[in-house]
């Protein structure tokens, strides 16, 4: 059997890549999939925990996620071709009107 | 008393009803209603009902000290906050006021000519916030309502104002939310400080009055914050700068409302509220007040007479007036604060009607420069006649409203501060030099500005609007005792009020501490000073 | 004293009844207005002479007409009242009054706002009779603001020209400053005796020897008060500016009526007077001041009003100088004298200026003896009784003052009684002088002028003569009868011995001498005058100008309080609180910009922000753990 560290690892680093894409990366198409690859980081921690601890609970919380993930992704796509339609662009700087 | 008609509710509610209708209605339209005049009228007409009401609790209250006409109803039970209203003679005076001058402001909105139906609805929603603020009994529902004043004065200065109106409205609003905030706080600390007595939650002013205890300390700190909340509002020399802007910059209406019933609210909220809740803190406040009303009388009155512009003229005036209405009220005895009560109305009065007679002379000329006028008594006598009667009600001369007041508040405090009311004599003298020199420059002279050639004297409408102020100021110089006999009882339950709140704070305090470090007690029992308004007013009692 | 209740309140009533009718009917019918004013003062005359009718020297007469105020101790009732004082005061109003509507009549008919003059001068009428009917401190503060008001009104009355308009503003003022002072008189009186009432103040004060201290400063306050309506100094210096307004005005408010106030007042207050012994010492010397710096003013004016102006401040010293002596009823019997010689000069002097259209200057009158013959003779009647030479009126007056002041007992000025005695003597000769020299300069000699002088119509002659009358018999008429009418009242004296008419005529020498001489410089000796001029030229200057007195107030007080309220203005108000108001307002406003530049709009940053934050909250919990 696989150590629970290994899994913590693993998500630990996708959790980082997903930070560090959110901060450097200009396309928001990029950076939503960053934010998509934190939330599986944090699923894969907690399955991982589910199985350690030995009850469900951590699977149903992973599910709950997924839900509101996939009401994200929803939103969040729709509000970038909002974006593109406006601005003809899909780079985050550029999108920065409402602090005029 | 129990009201079984509401007729407190009515009252407060009618004008909001009526602001409501104005856009419900499809009659007053500005499509349908182009020059907006439906809508004055039913605005009109909304007021004068009004007035009829505070008419009808006129006459159901009986003349006693008590509060009357009671209302009260839970609102947010879990705060234990309450629907309570209510009616004593100070504060029906004061409505009674507000009722008289609505419809004479709204008479006079004639010169407002844009967004006419925003202009009324804001100032049926303004006398609304008014009447309540003046009838409520619970002190949160006072604070809605005072806070709601501010709004709909907000959008009078902001909208129909001046050139300069944003920058006087802002000042006006910052001033007086700066004030509110704190008297918020203090409002939620003596909440607090119940709730941990008595176990239970209550906004209601009488609760308040009667259980909570206080520590001297708290008191001087929550009223200090009522105070500034208060005399920002009064205003109290050196808080008064927003008011000549305010006033400068607002329509005649906002100009008439502000001086004739906000800034009564100062007042009346340190009657109400400001020393019965904390008569220990008041006391210690007291030289100071008196000290900055002399100042403020002195002062607005010397500023008042180098003015040039006619409004900012009579606002530095207003600074003056209400100073001896902070003067009569700190006297604390029954002839000072009886008077200072009175000299609201009178003040509202008066110098209503001087700020509807600047309009009438701005809706003519577009200008408030004392110098663009002169020799007017030639070309307008009737508005000369007018101009003079409240100029000299303004200045106090005997017959007239002014003089009662001004010699009620003046006699009554020459018997607790002979020092500070001898200074405040001035006022009397730089009154007549600021108000005649206003007088001489504009009426008196050769007409010798080619524009006032056309002036035309004032119409029956705008005589019409004057008319009651008329009949008032000699009404209430000749023959007070009708408005003064319902006013004197009331003064008495609120001195005698501040009084027994006073010892029996001061009594629970030293008994507390008693309990605790008798040993402490006793050897400080020499140096403790013979607590104040106690004391002080028993002495003067021989007198008043 | 037997109190008695009647129509007092009819007596004001009248004229103020008239003074809107006045105003409504005359607006229509210019003619009217005089008629309907002159009947409303006539009908006041007439009921007032109808109570006196009926009243014995004790008689105190009342009328409550309602309870006016009153808040718990301090009740006002509007109580008229009418005594010996208030009755021989309300003749002399209402009677001099009458004649000078009936004279105003004619002298105004010309004028465009003649119903305005007859409204606001039976509203003077109005509120002097309150003055002197109130039976409380309240009711007569309410005559004396309101003759206040009147008085300002009348002066500015033709207000198109603007000097005329700041004169009657600067005698509002003036009087304010002395109200002030009386104001405070009536606070001190009600906090230690908790009334108003002239009866009841007077049952607890008079004889109360322990009061003297409160009393010397009541006193003064009421003083105060009595120099600003009595145009003494320092507050005398509305009054010569009041010769704005139409003659008759003149005549009626600031000669014969409304100035003597303050004498009445006194006299009314005479048992608080009387335990104030410093106080009237104090009187006694600022009337002195007044009647002699008065008089050596009224020496060098050219303006036929201004010295009447100035004479009547002199002889309002002279009243005061009685009054301060405890002789109260010589005050009112000189009030009397006064009211009728000063009114027939002014009223004289009307006509003379009337005659001449509206030449004030006696620079360019002269000889008018001639063209106006009754108007001189009546102007000469009035002049030798203001000198006091018997029989005319003012020599009983006069003489009675100085037989006053020469037993005057007040411990602070008795010692001095012979030098005070000696320089009223000095300004009576000078008053004399003064009277001679207008009347010569305006009647004798050649015309100087270029009108075409006529004599006034018989309205206005018909009064000079009943004036003159007055002024020949009044004082003759009064000497004994008027002590014992007000015996009860005041505090008379005792008589003085009468005296054979030689002995009367040889205590008129120093009138005597004063017109002679006056008749000498300004008609025979024409150069003589001149020559003293240039030979005390810095004190002729001094005359001339009035002593500087305007120019002083203007640079002591009236400039450096201009100046002080223009300074608060700017530098307190907008420069100081203002600009802490605007203040908090730009470090708000600063701080804000500079928080703003934290802000990029940025997503990304916003992100990493957070991403850090998270990482230090993380952080600081486990390093405390």
């Amino acid at each position: 059997m696989i150590p629970v560290s290994f899994y913590l690892t693993l998500a630990a680093l996708m959790f980082t890549i997903g930070v560090c894409g959110v901060a450097i990366r200009r396309n928001v198409i990029v950076v939503f999939m960053c934010i998509e690859l934190m939330l599986n980081a944090v699923n894969l921690s907690m399955v991982a925990f589910s199985r350690t601890v030995g009850n469900l609970d951590g699977q149903i919380g992973v599910f709950f996620v997924m839900v509101v993930a996939a009401a994200e992704a929803a939103i969040g796509l729709g509000i970038i071709i909002a974006l593109f339609r406006s601005t003809r662009s899909l780079e985050s700087s550029e999108a920065s009107e409402l602090r005029r | 008393m129990h009201s079984s008609w509401n007729l407190l509710s009515w009252l407060i509610f009618t004008p909001l009803i009526g602001a409501v209708l104005l856009y419900l209605i499809p009659l007053f339209h500005p499509s349908v209603d182009r020059h907006g005049s439906k809508a004055r009228w039913f605005s009109l007409a909304v007021a004068v009902l009004t007035f009829a009401i505070s008419v009808c609790a006129l006459a159901s209250f009986e003349v006693n000290g008590s509060m009357q006409l009671v209302e009260r109803a839970a609102w947010i039970p879990s705060f234990g906050i309450s629907y309570a209203v209510g009616v004593d003679g100070i504060s029906l005076a004061l409505i009674l006021l507000t009722t008289v001058l609505m419809p004479v402001v709204l008479l006079a909105s004639y010169s407002v000519h844009s967004k006419v139906r925003a202009y009324l609805f804001h100032m049926l929603l303004l006398e609304t916030a008014m009447l309540g603020t003046l009838a409520a009994l619970d002190v949160f529902l006072f604070y809605v309502f005072w806070e709601l004043m501010l709004a709909p004065m907000y959008f009078i200065i902001g909208i129909w104002g001046g050139t300069r109106r944003i920058y006087a409205t802002l000042k006006f609003v910052l001033y007086t939310v700066f004030g509110s905030v704190l008297m918020l706080a203090a409002i939620l600390y003596v909440v607090w400080a119940y709730a941990q007595q008595t176990g239970e939650m209550s906004f209601l002013l009488s609760d308040l009055l009667a259980r909570t205890e206080l520590s001297f300390k708290e008191e001087v700190w929550l009223f200090a914050a009522f105070a500034l909340a208060f005399g920002i509002k009064v205003p109290i020399f050196p808080f008064h700068t927003w008011l000549p802007d305010a006033h400068v910059e607002a329509p005649t209406g906002g100009s008439v409302i502000l001086a004739g019933v906000l800034l009564k609210m100062g007042i009346y909220g340190f009657i109400r509220f400001g020393f019965p809740l904390f008569p220990r803190g008041a006391e210690l406040f007291i030289p100071v007040l008196c000290g900055l009303a002399v100042i403020g009388i002195v002062y607005g009155a010397l500023v008042a007479w180098v003015q040039t512009d006619i409004k900012k003229l009579v606002a530095y005036s207003s600074v003056s007036h209400l100073g001896y209405c902070v003067l009569g009220l700190v006297a604390l005895n029954t002839v000072a604060t009886t008077g200072s009560v009175y000299q609201l109305l009178n003040h509202g009065i008066s110098t209503g009607a001087l700020f509807l007679l600047v309009g009438v002379l701005y809706d003519r000329r577009h200008t408030r420069d004392v110098a663009e006028y002169g020799g007017l008594a030639a070309k307008v006598p009737v508005f000369a006649f007018l101009f003079l009667v409240f100029t000299l009600s303004s200045i106090a001369l005997p017959l007239t409203n002014g003089f009662i007041g001004e010699f009620l508040i003046l006699t009554g405090s020459y018997v607790t501060f002979p020092f500070y009311t001898t200074v405040a004599l001035l006022g009397v003298i730089l009154g007549a030099v600021y108000m005649l020199t206003l007088y001489m420059k504009t009426m008196f002279g050769q007409l010798d500005q080619a524009k006032n050639g056309s002036l035309t004297d004032v119409s029956a409408r705008e005589v019409a609007t004057f008319l009651p102020l008329l009949i008032l100021v000699f009404w209430m110089g000749l023959y007070p005792q009708p408005i003064l006999r319902r006013l004197e009882p009331a003064v008495d339950t609120f001195l005698s009020d501040v009084k027994a709140r006073s010892q029996m704070l001061e009594e629970r305090e030293m008994g507390f501490m008693a309990q605790m470090r008798p040993q402490l007690i006793r050897a400080q029992e020499g140096a403790v000073p013979g607590h104040g308004i106690v004391q002080r007013t028993s002495l003067k009692e021989s007198n008043l | 004293m037997e109190r008695t209740n009647a129509a007092l309140a009819l007596i004001p009533l009248f004229p103020l009844v008239g003074s809107v009718a006045a105003f409504l009917v005359g607006r229509v019918h210019k003619r009217a207005a005089g008629i309907i004013a002159s009947l409303a003062s006539i009908l006041a005359f007439v009921w007032t002479a109808k109570l006196f009718a009926a009243m014995s020297a004790e008689t105190v007469l009342e009328d409550v007409v309602f309870s006016w105020f009153g808040v718990a101790s301090l009740q006002v009732d509007f109580t008229l009242r009418m005594d010996a004082l208030g009755a021989v005061m309300c003749l002399v109003v209402t009677g001099i009054g009458s004649l000078i509507h009936i004279y105003s009549t004619a002298y105004m008919a010309e004028d465009d706002s003649v119903h305005r003059f007859f409204s606001y001068l039976n509203l003077f009428m109005f509120s002097m009779l309150l003055l002197v009917l109130g039976g409380n401190l309240l009711v007569l503060f309410v005559g004396w603001e309101g003759v206040g008001l009147c008085s300002y009104l009348l002066i500015g009355f033709w207000f198109r020209t603007i000097d005329y308009a700041a004169a009657g503003r600067k005698a509002f003022v003036v009087n304010r400053i002395g109200d002030a002072g009386f104001l405070l008189g009536i606070f001190l009186l009600w906090m230690n005796f908790g009334t108003v009432d002239f009866l009841e103040l007077e049952a607890a004060i008079a004889g109360n020897m322990t009061l003297v201290g409160l009393c010397t400063v009541v006193a003064l306050c009421l003083f105060i008060g009595a120099t600003g309506k009595s145009a003494q100094i320092p507050l005398f210096v509305w009054l010569p500016d009041a010769m704005a307004g139409p003659t008759p005005v003149s005549a009626l408010i600031h000669a014969a009526t409304m100035v003597t106030a303050g004498i009445y007042m006194m006299a009314r207050m005479d048992f608080v007077f009387a335990l104030a012994p410093f106080t009237l010492a104090i009187v006694t010397i600022v009337a002195l001041l007044t009647a002699f710096v008065a008089a050596t003013t009224a020496l060098l004016q050219n303006d036929i009003k201004k010295v009447l102006a100035y004479s009547t401040v002199s002889q309002l010293g002279f009243m005061f100088l009685a009054a301060s002596a405890g002789a109260y009823w010589v005050a009112i019997f000189h009030v009397v004298t006064h009211a009728f010689f000063k009114a027939c000069l002014f009223l004289g002097a009307g006509s003379v200026i009337h005659g001449c259209h509206h030449e004030q200057d006696m620079r360019h009158m002269g000889g008018l003896s001639r063209y106006m013959p009754i108007t001189f003779a009546t102007y000469l009647v009035a002049t030798l009784a203001i000198a006091g030479i018997f029989p005319f009126a003012g020599y009983q007056s006069k003489h009675a003052i100085l037989g006053a002041l020469e037993h005057n007992v007040n411990p602070y000025i008795a010692p001095y009684n012979s030098w005070i005695v000696a320089l009223v003597t000095f300004t009576a000769f000078l008053t004399a002088f003064y009277m001679t020299r207008s009347l010569a300069m305006t009647f004798f000699g050649k015309y100087r002028g270029h009108a075409h002088p006529h004599e006034s119509p018989a309205a206005m002659s018909g009064v000079l003569v009943a004036l003159a009358v007055l002024s020949l018999f009044g004082g003759w008429f009064l000497e004994t009868r008027l002590p014992n009418f007000l015996e009860h009242v005041l505090a008379v004296a005792p008589g003085h011995a009468s005296e054979t008419i030689v002995e009367s005529l040889l205590h008129s020498w120093v009138g005597i001498a004063g017109v002679v001489l006056g008749l000498l410089f300004y008609t025979s000796l024409a150069g003589v005058p001149g020559l003293v001029f240039s030979l005390f030229k810095p004190i002729g200057v001094l005359f001339q100008r009035k002593w500087f007195v305007d120019e002083l107030y203007q640079a002591i007080l009236v400039r450096p309080l201009e100046g002080v309220s223009r300074g608060l203005w700017k530098a307190v108000d907008q420069g100081f609180i203002d600009g802490a108001v605007n203040g908090s307002g730009a470090v708000i406003d600063t701080s804000g910009q500079v928080l703003r530049l934290t802000q990029s709009g940025q997503v990304r940053h916003y992100a990493l922000w957070m991403f850090v934050a998270t990482i230090a909250i993380v952080v600081f919990f486990l390093v405390r753990s």
